[in-house]
């Protein structure tokens, strides 16, 4: 019986020791640069909404069969079983009208490779891939390259020796 | 019916007789007032029929329509400027406003009747509804949104590119109405299978 509780007893017992030995601030200050001076138990205030970068430009993909981002607003689309906004502009059929950049040729197959007549039900939600972006600064810094300038740098420093 | 015939005529015998104990001033004054107070009531109890109060007094616009139009840009934005109901949905100027009431009598018989009483029959019926709309804005040229949204008074360099686009070109040449591109801006759209441009 006494043996049962042991595990416990120790369990406990480690705590106590470990929760006296605490040399570092509790209050740490928050993970990263998403608010600025906070600590991990201070409430900052929320940032404004930024708004949605609306420029109708398209912008570079970091690597090739990166889905493209989307350039303008999306406020109030509707996509779902019922019907999808972006096909207005983007399918096949309406692109030349709009001169909306028409969806890829994935998008009308099946997992199989067959072509489809309509946009593949696996397809449809446009934003599972695709998003708008805001217009703010990146909220953590990154080093990402592309591979163009990997392959770059590569034949630059081939040639200096 | 005999009977009914010779009611009438007794009637019409004493609106075709002079008036024995009334005054001619009495009469036209009475009239004028009693037109006042009736014309004034008509429009009165009109003008309550057109509020987003009256609309949401019931609960499949309450429950419905009026919840999807929370979320858009013509309820809540930046600037505070909003469209009721009454606003999109019925023509301001009087003739057509009159016109739209008289057809929403079919209205007045889908409520008593239940026709979309509960969230399914709504549901189901809501492609017939929606065209109801989009036929109506379509033959009166988007008149609806015209009160509000003047093409005269549009700044294309104020537009995206997209928008300028379509505006300066389409919408400019007659070709399209508001209501052409821009369906589901308030409320959210049915089954769109077969509808021009979706």
């Amino acid at each position: 019986m006494t043996f049962r509780i042991l595990p416990l007893v120790l369990l406990a017992a480690m705590g106590m020791v470990l929760a006296a030995e605490v040399n570092y601030p509790l209050d740490a200050p928050g993970p990263d640069g998403r608010r600025p001076g906070g600590t991990l138990t201070r409430s900052m205030p929320a940032p404004p909404i930024a708004n949605d970068e609306n420029k109708d430009l398209k912008r570079e993909r970091n690597y090739p069969d990166q889905p493209p981002t989307i350039p303008h607003s999306i406020r109030g689309y509707q996509i779902d079983k019922n019907g999808n906004k972006c096909l207005t502009c983007h399918s096949r059929a309406n692109s030349a009208r709009t001169q909306a950049t028409m969806i890829s040729i994935t998008h009308y197959m099946d997992r199989d490779g067959q072509a489809l007549a309509a946009v593949s039900p696996r397809r449809y939600f446009c934003t599972q891939c695709h998003v708008p972006q805001k217009e703010v600064l990146p909220l953590v810094g990154n080093t990402f390259e592309t591979i163009d300038k990997i392959l770059q740098d590569d034949a630059n420093a081939a040639q200096k020796p | 019916m005999k009977a009914l015939f010779a009611l009438l005529k007794d009637y019409w015998g004493i609106l075709c007789r002079p008036s024995v104990y009334f005054s001619l001033g009495f009469l036209t004054l009475g009239g004028f007032v009693a037109g006042i107070i009736f014309w004034g009531g008509f429009n009165t109890a009109l003008e309550l029929t057109n509020t987003e109060k009256f609309c949401i007094s019931c609960h499949e616009m309450r429950d419905n329509v009026y919840v999807e139009l929370q979320d858009t840009i013509h309820y809540t934005n930046r600037s505070g400027v909003r469209a009721s109901c009454p606003d999109c949905h019925v023509p301001h100027e009087w003739t057509h406003k009159i016109a739209r009431k008289m057809q929403a009598s079919k209205e007045v018989w889908g409520k008593l009747f239940g026709t979309i009483d509960t969230r399914d029959k709504f549901l189901t019926l809501r492609r017939e509804l929606a065209e109801h709309e989009w036929a109506r804005l379509k033959a009166n040229d988007s008149r609806e949104c015209r009160n509000c949204h003047n093409f005269e008074f549009m700044d294309f360099t104020r537009q995206g590119k997209r928008a300028s686009t379509m505006h300066s070109t389409a919408l400019a040449n007659g070709e399209a109405t508001c209501i052409d591109c821009h369906k589901g801006i308030a409320h959210k759209l049915p089954d769109m299978s077969g509808v021009k441009g979706w």
